[in-house]
């Protein structure tokens, strides 16, 4: 009996140092970054583009838009492939072959990102340059880089959420004479949307948040791009690639620049939690 | 589970020691001088098997910051020290290195002064046609903001003016290197030992070389510097023996670098 509470004290323990972790983490950031976007001024400091840390002109405008259209571009592709994919595994595929793919593909998530960016600089960089034109380090580069990285979360989870539709769905479409394509687009993808959502939203976490491949492959020019071909910074590699050097007010703008992040990542991840739990809900009605 | 307690306090134990063992000298800084800090350490480790020599990258001024912190005991940095760093550490000039302006080897380009130098890179001049080279866009490759490289490279050439922000950023020498190397538009600078199989404009009519940087004629020169704090550690202060006496020097002039005196 003793023996039992001494456990679930030091689990409880456990537990709550990673809670103070986190919030403590949170109270840093906040406390590191805050005082700069106020005194530089929140609009200034997110509507600015301008970024001359030497010259004390600190505007991320830039890097927010980069964040974003990078983000979008690899939810294009890891949307389209991922879900592709995930109908592809559930729907038109034997069982065995299924069984074996996707494994494969939660496999990609095993590759460290610095690999990801070097094969996007070994392979991909020059690729773009030569037939598409512009430097080759772009938001495309970045964009398809990140698109696989995200593929395997993507997949998962949409295969999680198709499988999770009853059969008797499937089965009542098919009775009624609807052709297998129809039964999946106009029933079963209906019928798993939130899970769906879901794990767009997720994949998206991970494109927003990952740095290492990126500052490979985008080029890092601290400046709005004007097509996909131009280079670009995001939030993530503009704390990476300066934060060895930075001290001072700069150091600081860079702490804001994760007070950003952390903003934008919130959002994300509220949206995602909502999504699922609205689900949960309706799977609890039926 | 006493005895788990005891293992768990002698590994603490342990790790503390760990952390109070200051055997190795720790040499951080410039991503520039770093590979030849990394060679100098290798050779001195032939000679004094009993110390160890901890060489790492980071940047010049977080190198300096490593000093302040006391995490490292010599700083490594690739550009002048600034006023207030000059007032609080003193500097040894370990090397000279000439700053080479790259180009990809296929570039028909031999020569740039100065003036077209600062016009390029701060995004005039946008086409390798109006310095004398074919018609296609210039793709500048700078370093990041703080590297050393980056500082001396203002300071020699750009003078007033800023490098453009269009230009790609790279956080590292070998990053840099693998860009120009790929790309035939693309001109960047780094130093002069690092340059490898790329192309090296002349600058103002002179090439760099080992000979021009020692003799004055190549404009672009930068010093390398270990950095301490008024008194080191014995073991640190042998190194900086060592990489200034002449076989220490001999194995920079080999590396492309130019002795210090």
């Amino acid at each position: 009996m003793r023996r039992e509470k001494i456990i679930s004290a030091v689990l409880a323990t456990v537990a709550m140092s990673g809670i103070a972790g986190l919030s403590l983490i949170t109270a840093y950031i906040f406390k590191e970054g805050l005082p700069i976007i106020l005194r530089v001024g929140a609009g200034k400091f997110l509507l600015s583009s301008t970024w001359a840390p030497s010259e004390g002109k600190f505007g991320i405008f830039s890097m927010i838009v980069g964040s974003l259209a990078v983000t979008a571009g690899a939810m294009v592709i890891g949307v389209v492939f991922g879900l592709g994919v995930a109908i592809v595994l559930t729907q038109f595929c034997p069982r065995r072959l299924a069984a074996a793919l996707k494994p494969a593909i939660e496999l990609l998530a095993g590759i460290p990102s610095v690999v990801y960016g070097f094969m996007g600089v070994v392979i991909l960089v020059p690729l773009i340059r030569d037939h598409l034109g512009g430097p080759g380090l772009s938001v495309l580069a970045a964009s398809i880089v990140l698109g696989i990285m995200v593929l395997p979360t993507v997949t998962s989870i949409s295969v999680d959420a198709l499988r999770a539709v009853p059969r008797s769905y499937s089965e009542g479409s098919i009775a009624l004479g609807a052709t297998g394509w129809q039964t999946t687009h106009m029933v079963i993808l209906r019928a798993a949307r939130s899970g769906i959502l879901a794990a767009f939203i997720l994949g998206m976490g991970r494109a927003v948040g990952e740095t290492m491949a990126v500052i490979m492959v985008a080029g890092n020019t601290a400046q709005v791009p004007r097509s996909i071909l131009d280079p670009v910074r995001t939030l993530t590699s503009n704390i990476a690639l300066e934060m060895g050097y930075a001290a001072g007010d700069h150091r600081s703008a860079l702490f804001a620049t994760g007070v950003t992040l952390f903003v934008i990542i919130m959002i994300l991840n509220t949206i995602a939690m909502t999504v699922s739990r609205r689900r949960g809900q309706k799977a609890g009605r039926k | 589970m006493r005895l788990w307690l005891v293992t768990l306090i002698a590994a603490m134990a342990l790790v503390c020691c760990g952390c109070k063992n200051r055997g190795a000298v720790n040499v951080v800084g410039s991503t520039s001088v770093q590979p030849f800090a990394e060679m100098l350490a290798q050779e001195f480790a032939k000679k004094e098997p009993g110390v160890r020599i901890d060489v790492q990258g980071g940047g010049s001024t977080a190198g300096i910051q490593a000093l302040a912190e006391g995490i490292a005991d010599i700083g490594m940095c690739s550009r002048s020290l600034e006023r207030d760093e000059a007032a609080r550490y003193k500097a040894i000039i370990v090397a000279r290195d000439g700053l080479a302006v790259v180009v990809h080897p296929s570039n028909p380009l031999g020569n740039l002064t100065r003036e077209q130098l600062r016009q390029v890179f701060s995004g005039r001049i946008a086409n390798w046609k109006a310095v004398g080279g074919k018609d296609a866009r210039i793709h500048v490759v700078t370093r990041e903001e703080g590297s050393g490289t980056r500082e001396a490279f203002t300071k020699l050439v750009m003078k007033d003016e800023g490098i453009a922000a269009s230009a790609l950023v790279q956080e590292s020498n070998g990053a840099v290197k693998e860009l120009v190397r790929t790309d035939p538009g693309a001109v960047g600078y780094m130093s002069l030992g690092l340059a490898g199989d790329l192309k090296c404009l002349s600058i103002d009519g002179v090439a760099p070389s080992g000979e021009t940087v020692i003799s004055g004629q190549y404009p672009l020169v930068r010093p390398f510097l270990f950095v301490v704090k008024g008194t080191c550690r014995p073991e640190a202060q042998r190194f900086i023996d060592f990489v200034l006496s002449p076989p220490g020097q001999k194995l920079l002039e080999s590396e492309g670098l130019v002795r210090a005196q």
